[in-house]
């Protein structure tokens, strides 16, 4: 009957999309506007989508109430209005009815790549994994009573007893013999899969701030967004470290804060562990991305980082990725190391500063853009 | 799809119910919807064939979420039409199937009955599916964007309307000498030269030349009077192309086609739950239903702090006026009698009550109902206040529990429909072409930045600067919006105190 409200509906994701995209870099930035809901489904708040009508503004307006109280008496809080009133009266207005919009975390990622002109992955050529997958798509006459198709069976039956003219309608009785029997049927599928995974490795020192940990927080949102768009069996692990590296949980890596020295090629070291008792490289695509301040306890380790970076793990990896978090009490020299060493140009590892939430954008296509 | 057999049934029965308590309404045809289904007829405002727009989209987004959530289900969908649609939902339970159809009835009633439903369109489900088409059309030729754009345009002026229009007498043009014969001002016939200046005094000839002056200035502008049917005005001033000024012509009359709803709503709601809950009670109910029955009803007429539930009141706002109509609680006697006691046991054994609410359902609508039964008794047994924002504490807070002031503010939020009066004051601006918007302030600001989005439309469709005259915390002030001459929706927006 209602067919039209599918096409509106589009219509409205389109619009949605649209909007999301131009304000991209306001959701990029302030990662806490996205509420994540279940696995895949994150929800945006969107401001400024109705249709604009003359009305009153609803704070002064009040209204008519009903129950106890007496004059005086609170009923309700206003809500703060999202930051948006031009000439400085946000927070004095009524809450606006703000809408909420779901959106998948593919259409997210979709969006991110339109918006950074991010380039498609291609995943190493000779490792991608052959799957072979049943699939359910037919019906044969026969098969094992675990697939018996119930329904299927009692039409057939029925049809069989009407056009013999034994079905009675006082009595509907459908009694199913052999010959009516059916099972559902399968086929083999080959399924080309692709796998990855990503290893974020941070430094959790005494000099990584709150601010420092947000930015590296909302980077890694937005880079596990377009890689798992890109891949479909994707893998995440994490490593924190200060003069010794773990590997920890997801919300372990946000929210620990350690003290202490720096030596960060003891996370080198778990890194290339991790890769070698668990992702042979002729079947993942892997993705470190190691975020620091960039000070290292001393030169001595700093070497040792660049033998194994050089030695075990840019061989085995689709790209090397090391972000360095501006911080007042980070000298930066773990970046300069690296560039001398490596070069700007270096096929396999991408270097990155982020200077504040601003800068996540550029840093996101820096390490995006080469499509590795 | 059509109605079980099970369901038709119950059809009869209930219908049978509604008629024998003397309700009055069109012939109504049930659909049996599924929730989806029925999300999507809602979110289109009950047609099931509208014109293709984003909005509806966004309606059934929202609608099937908080479904989905288990946060709100629709109970009952009805439109007036003749013969009038109602959905009913399949996953319902029977009981609720009873209590809906009833309710249903009761509407379709106040429909046939009220008399400001009495001009809308009976066959607008089929004048919403020619707009569907014809829109349909103009898409194909001219592009879903631009056309869709247009409609958003059209939709964001939809509530200046002017709702009484309808009942307005046609107004006829003066003829032409009358017209010319009223510009001469009249004097008194003197026999006497000598005296004509006492009894013609110059002065006061100069006064009246002067005024009548100022009448014909005021009837060469355009509109001579603030015209409140905003979308009138540009339909027949604004320069349009042809398809523009059909959809936006579509625009008003669905709008006016929704007004007596808007205008109703504490009625109409109240009149069927009154009903449903007679019905029901009194007829219909099984015993083994009396509990989810009393579930239900009370769920559709719980009050939350902070709203008042149109349901509620409109529902007891009835029961009181048979009361009293019954008992004669009303009338001069009544209203001057000081006796407490007297008061408590006043029974005049009337039985006027019936009567009296089919009278008011027939004549009122929510502003009238309100004006004129709300009583200082019924405020103080719901226990009604006034609320206000304090904007020092950020929260609202109760003001008042005055019967005056509860009534004031209640009838502000439905006077004309709850929408901020404006009018367009002068099509030639500053003799520049602009138009000139009036709001009249009521005590509440306009909010100011869906104002400016407004009025952006406004512009938009006038291809001139438009304004809009306004106060905002107590001086007036003039928002303009100049549009591009080149680009669409890329002009200015100014203000400034005047």
């Amino acid at each position: 009957m209602i067919y039209s409200i599918k096409r509106d509906h589009a219509r409205f994701r389109n619009i949605v999309k649209g909007k999301v995209k131009q304000d991209l870099k306001k959701y990029i930035t302030h990662g806490e506007l996205l509420g994540r809901k279940g696995k895949d489904i994150v929800t945006i708040p969107l401001p400024q989508i109705d249709i604009p009508h003359f009305r009153y503004g609803d704070k002064e307006a009040g209204g008519v109430g009903q129950g106890e109280g007496d004059p005086g008496d609170a009923i309700g809080k206003g809500q703060p209005r999202e930051g948006q009133g031009v000439d400085g009266e946000a927070g004095n207005q009524a809450g606006e009815h703000v809408l909420e919009v779901d959106l998948t975390l593919d259409e997210l990622a979709e969006i991110l790549g339109e918006e950074l002109q991010l380039p498609k992955i291609e995943p190493r050529g000779h490792k991608s994994v052959r799957t072979i997958k049943d699939r359910y798509t037919g019906i044969a006459r026969a098969g094992p009573d675990s697939l018996r198709h119930f329904k299927r069976s009692y039409k057939e039956a029925l049809k069989r007893q009407i056009a013999g003219g034994v079905y009675n309608l006082a009595a509907p009785l459908v009694v199913p013999i052999k010959r009516d029997l059916r099972y559902r049927s399968w086929r083999s599928v080959v399924e080309h899969e692709s796998n990855a995974v990503i290893i974020y490795m941070m430094d959790v020192s005494g000099s990584m701030g709150d601010e420092q940990k947000e930015i590296v927080r909302t980077e890694a949102f937005w880079i596990d967004t377009w890689l798992r768009s890109q891949y479909k069996g994707i893998e995440t692990r994490f490593i924190i470290h200060d003069a010794t590296a773990k590997e920890v949980d997801e919300q372990t890596f946000y929210r620990t804060r350690e003290s202490g020295g720096t030596l960060i090629s003891s996370a080198y070291k778990l890194c290339e562990k991790i890769i070698e008792t668990d992702y042979a490289p002729s079947e993942w695509n892997i993705y470190p991305f190691h975020f620091s301040d960039g000070d290292n306890w001393s030169g001595e380790d700093t070497r040792v980082c660049m033998d194994i970076l050089k030695n075990t793990i840019l061989p085995q990896v689709n790209m090397f990725c090391y972000g360095q978090v501006e911080s007042r009490y980070g000298s930066g020299q773990f970046y300069k190391d690296l560039r001398e060493e490596f070069g700007e140009d270096h096929e396999r590892i991408i270097l990155s500063k982020v200077e504040n939430k601003d800068g996540i954008i550029q840093s996101i296509k820096d390490f995006l853009g080469k499509g590795k | 799809m059509s109605l079980p057999l099970e369901l038709a049934k119950l059809k009869d029965e209930i219908k049978g119910y509604a008629r024998g308590f003397g309700l009055d309404f069109f012939e109504v045809i049930f659909e049996f919807l599924d929730y989806d289904q029925l999300n999507a007829v809602a979110s289109l405002g009950g047609f099931p064939v509208r014109y293709p727009h984003w909005r509806f989209g966004m309606e059934y987004d929202q609608l099937s979420k908080t479904y989905t959530y288990g946060l709100q289900k629709i109970y009952e969908l009805v439109i007036n039409n003749s013969p009038s649609y109602a959905y009913l939902m399949k996953s319902n339970a029977m009981i609720d199937q009873k209590l809906v159809m009833a309710h249903v009835y009761a509407h379709v009633d106040f429909f046939k009955n009220n008399v400001w439903f009495s001009k809308t369109n009976r066959k607008m489900i089929d004048s919403m599916a020619n707009h569907a088409v014809k829109i349909r059309g103009y898409m194909d030729r001219y592009g879903v964007d631009r056309v869709e754009g247009f409609i958003d345009k059209c939709l964001s002026l939809e509530n200046l309307i002017d709702p009484f229009l309808p009942f307005a007498p046609k107004k006829h043009p003066p003829r032409e000498d009358e017209a010319e014969k009223k510009k001469e001002v009249g004097r008194l016939k003197v026999d006497r030269q000598y005296l004509d200046k006492f009894v013609n005094p110059p002065e006061f000839i100069e006064e009246q030349r002067k005024k009548l002056q100022a009448q014909e200035v005021k009837e060469k502008r355009d509109p001579s009077e603030p015209q409140k049917d905003v979308l009138q005005y540009l339909l027949r001033n604004a320069p349009l192309e042809g398809w523009e000024n059909d959809i936006l012509a579509m625009a008003r009359e669905e709008a006016y086609y929704y007004a007596p709803q808007w205008q109703t709503k504490i009625m109409n709601e109240g009149w069927a739950s009154y009903w449903h809950s007679r019905i029901m009670t009194e007829k219909a109910l099984k015993d083994s239903e009396i509990i989810d029955f009393a579930d239900h009803h009370s769920g559709v007429m719980s009050m939350q702090p902070g709203k008042v539930n149109p349901y509620k009141i409109g529902v007891e706002l009835y029961r009181d006026i048979e009361e009293r109509w019954n008992t004669g609680r009303f009338g001069k006697e009544w209203d001057e009698c000081n006796d407490i006691v007297v008061k408590k046991n006043w029974d005049r054994k009337l039985g006027l009550g019936r009567q009296k609410i089919f009278e008011v359902r027939r004549v009122c609508n929510d502003v009238t109902f309100i004006d004129e039964y709300l009583t200082p008794e019924f405020c103080e047994r719901f226990k009604l206040y006034t609320y206000q924002f304090n904007r020092r504490t950020n929260q609202y807070e109760i003001a008042d529990r005055d019967f005056k002031k509860i009534k004031e503010k209640l009838l502000f939020g439905l006077a004309n429909m709850g929408q901020p009066f404006v009018y367009v004051a002068d099509g030639n601006y500053l003799n520049k072409g602009e138009l000139l918007l009036l709001h009249k302030h009521q005590g509440v600001d306009l909010d100011s930045r869906w104002t400016r989005e407004t009025l952006k439309n406004v512009g938009e469709i006038w291809r001139r600067p438009a304004n809009l005259e306004t106060e905002v915390d107590g001086q007036k002030k003039l928002i303009t919006y100049a549009p591009s001459p080149t680009v669409s929706g890329a002009g200015e927006c100014s203000e400034k105190f005047l």
